[in-house]
């Protein structure tokens, strides 16, 4: 069995607004549009991989929150309606998405080796979580490969974002094991954004682009930084600053997608292509791309 | 109609255990045999609504309220999936949860109700309405926790709900779905191994369980911030549930409480503890914080701009006065000033007569539905139903301030400024509030108000 990889890794977030401008048939609301800043960046992500073959795509979200351990979906379909606690008005999606549950069965099996807590998830009623399915429609609207679906363990609220960031290290290095050991090529995608203060306000009109811009010129600058980094591949800093950038910027980055993603893609060091930057609710969010198909070893 | 009160109210855990669960562990087991004594109490108490704020139901937009009649769906924890799935339908008070999202708006707190199928009602409430309420005959409402709501505006939120339990003659069980302690153990347990995560959160919530048990709640509220550092995991959620159920029960505490069970779920404090309103007689509160009744934070972030253009346009209105005083007058902090030299209502032997009511707020002058044109007079889309809603509130802060309610309102004039457009809105939010204590009415339409409100009622109420 030839080796497996890891044909990309992409910052990949997940407000559900970009799903409710879209106006898939699966949404039930209907928009005027929106977040086209984004809504292109993912355009211009699904374009920039267009023509990569690949057999599975593996999501952290974080808004499948586990306090014990991570888990992974373990059935091989899940279908059902997910509305959004937070946004029903924008969010109540239909979904019907298949799993790759042998992967996810080898990265579970690969995690537990290396001391992490973990579980599969095998009960047919579980509703899939609204990060998830947003990521997966606006990265593959299609659906048509298999996802690895992980949960994002809350060890940065219960210990400290330096142990979160140790766990996810920990994952992330299971994860690209388990993969190369698959012989399957994969996508991987942290479902998370950026700095994370919401407003706590919504505009009559959700969609009324008039209204949105970033929370504070702090959070601004934090953004800016982080991308910079990762434009500049200079991901071992987004590391190192990691605890900083989460706890100033409130950064979604405590539920650990961020140093998971950057842990299976052995801390890139070549520039990440950014497709987009926006803002949502006055949360900032970046969709960016780790192209390891251009930066293979011969 | 009036009178209505908290009856009982308690503390029960989140965790699903206790409904799939309860003969895998012993302490489990009790906690669920405290959950049906519970519903035993709340049976006896003859409750016609049950309030329960969740704390497993976080939200960023203030606070949401189901109004769903009938939500139904399978639910499955994200944590302890492999225990099951509970399946549930419950009985919504959709009236009164529209209700208090209006009076909510009026306190100028950020609300809005939930109605859409399939919406995922959270596991605290799932569990905690499934054992309270088995067979569904009490209605419920259920309320979510805002994340970045602090005490103000989470008192704020009781009180619009408390005052509307009293003006609607309910009588209400408050329940708090939440942990004590919430730190679990980060690995699988045995069940039979299960037991409080730490020994210092046992030691807190001995406390805490200590002050309630005294009827001490109030003093647990004061207590929040300090629990939140102590032994709550951070950034999950603040423990503000002790403030709601504080300002519930008028910030008292001299309560009669009763631990009914207190156990570990996989390292959880849980308990399960009843809190009667009869005085146990047990100490005076000192209240140290500002008694707010209307919320008056932060809240702009989206339209700070605009809000400010409003303020300016809102101080070229007409001048807002001092009530007078005169003898017999009746004037509160709860309503809105007036825009000339009178009284908010006067009273003459057994009869209080109302000066014109108007749906602006009191401290912010904010019109909830909106104002019906801007400073240029250009017209503007208003939502008449909350501005009825508004008044009649307005009216009822009032009539307390004078010793009366809602339901001893004789007489009512109503001025509306659009009666094509707003009738039918305004006769919809009548029939729910005055038209149900039944006074005379007269409605009439004229050319304008003094300030951008299309409604506005003149009452004469008895004592």
């Amino acid at each position: 069995m030839a080796q497996g990889e890891i044909v990309a890794g992409c910052l990949a977030p997940h407000p559900p607004h970009l799903v409710y401008a879209e106006n898939p048939e699966q949404n039930e609301p209907v928009a005027e549009g929106g977040w086209e800043q984004l809504r292109w960046g993912y355009e211009r992500l699904r374009d920039s991989l267009n023509g990569i073959e690949y057999d599975a795509i593996v999501i952290l979200s974080p808004h499948w929150q586990t306090y014990v351990g991570t888990h992974f979906l373990g059935l091989e379909n899940f279908q059902s309606l997910s509305v959004d606690p937070i946004f029903p008005n924008l969010f109540r999606y239909h979904y019907d998405m298949n799993v790759d549950v042998e992967l996810a069965q080898q990265i579970h099996d690969k995690a537990g080796k290396a001391g992490l807590t973990v579980k599969m998830m095998t009960n047919p009623d579980f509703r899939v979580d609204y990060g998830t399915i947003t990521t997966g429609h606006m990265f593959r609207p299609q659906w048509d490969k298999p996802l690895v679906v992980i949960s994002s363990n809350r060890s940065s609220a219960y210990y400290s974002v330096e142990v979160m960031q140790e766990m996810m290290m920990e994952l992330g290095k299971a994860t690209r094991e388990a993969i190369l050991e698959s012989g399957k090529k994969v996508v991987v995608l942290a479902s998370n954004s950026l700095s994370h203060r919401h407003f706590t306000t919504e505009s009559e009109i959700p969609e009324d682009m008039s209204k949105e811009h970033i929370t504070s010129h702090a959070m601004h600058l934090w953004d800016m930084r982080i991308i910079d980094y990762m434009k500049s591949g200079q991901c071992q800093r987004i590391i190192d600053e990691m605890p900083e950038f989460t706890e100033q910027a409130i950064a979604e980055t405590d539920g650990g997608a961020f140093t998971w993603l950057l842990s299976t893609l052995e801390v890139p060091n070549y520039p990440a292509i950014l497709h987009g930057y926006g803002t949502i609710i006055g949360t900032g969010n970046a969709i960016v791309e780790w192209p390891v198909y251009k930066h293979k070893e011969v | 109609m009036a009178n209505g009160e908290i009856v009982e109210s308690f503390v029960v855990p989140v965790h699903p255990h206790t409904v799939l669960a309860p003969e895998q562990n012993e302490g489990w087991g009790r906690l669920r045999k405290a959950y049906d004594d519970a519903a035993k109490i709340i049976q006896d108490s003859g409750a016609d609504l049950l309030i329960i704020y969740s704390t497993t139901w976080p939200s960023i937009i203030g606070h949401q309220i189901i109004s769903d009649p009938n939500p139904e769906w399978v639910m499955v924890d994200h944590d302890f999936h492999e225990l099951g799935s509970i399946h549930y339908s419950f009985n919504i008070d959709v009236e009164f949860a529209e209700q208090w999202n209006a009076e909510n708006k009026s306190r100028g707190l950020q609300s809005r109700c939930v109605n859409y199928h399939g919406f995922p009602i959270d596991v605290g409430s799932v569990v905690a309405l499934t054992l309270l309420n088995p067979d569904n005959k009490i209605p419920a409402i259920i309320v979510s926790s805002n994340v970045y709501a602090d005490r103000s505006e989470t008192t704020v939120l009781a009180k619009a709900c408390r005052d509307l339990v009293k003006r609607t003659g309910r009588k209400a069980v408050a329940i708090t779905a939440m942990s004590l302690s919430n730190r679990m153990f980060t690995e699988h347990i045995d069940p039979k191994d299960d037991r409080i995560h730490s020994l210092k959160d046992d030691e807190w919530n001995q406390k805490i369980l200590e002050f309630l048990s005294e009827g001490r709640l109030e003093d647990v509220g004061q207590l929040s911030r300090t629990i939140q550092q102590q032994i709550r995991v951070q950034k999950v959620v603040n423990f503000k549930p002790m403030w709601w159920l504080s300002a519930m029960n008028d910030n008292r505490n001299n309560l009669t409480g009763k631990v009914l069970a207190y156990e570990g779920i996989h390292g959880a404090g849980c308990a399960v503890v009843n809190l009667n309103p009869t005085p146990s007689g047990f100490g005076d509160k000192e209240y140290d914080e500002d008694d707010v009744e209307i919320f008056t934070g932060e809240r702009g972030v989206l339209d700070s701009n605009v809000e400010q253009e409003s303020k300016v346009e809102t101080s070229e209105g007409p001048a807002l006065w001092e009530p007078t005083k005169a003898e017999g007058s009746v004037n509160t902090d709860a309503a809105p000033k007036p825009v000339g030299a009178y009284p908010h209502a006067r009273r003459v032997g057994d009869l209080i007569y109302l000066s014109g009511v108007g749906p602006r707020q009191p401290g912010t002058n904010e019109i909830p539905g909106g104002p019906i044109h801007d400073n240029s007079g250009k017209p503007l889309n208003y939502d008449i139903k909350e501005q009825t809603h508004a008044v009649v509130n307005n009216i009822a802060r009032i009539l307390e301030e004078a010793g009366s309610s809602l339901d001893k309102v004789l007489d009512v004039t109503s001025f509306l400024v659009d009666m094509d457009r707003d009738f039918q809105g305004y006769n919809e939010v009548w029939a729910e509030t005055l038209g149900k204590v039944g006074p005379t009415r007269t409605t009439l339409a004229i050319r304008a108000l003094p300030t951008p409100i299309a409604v506005e009622m003149k009452v004469i109420a008895s004592v």
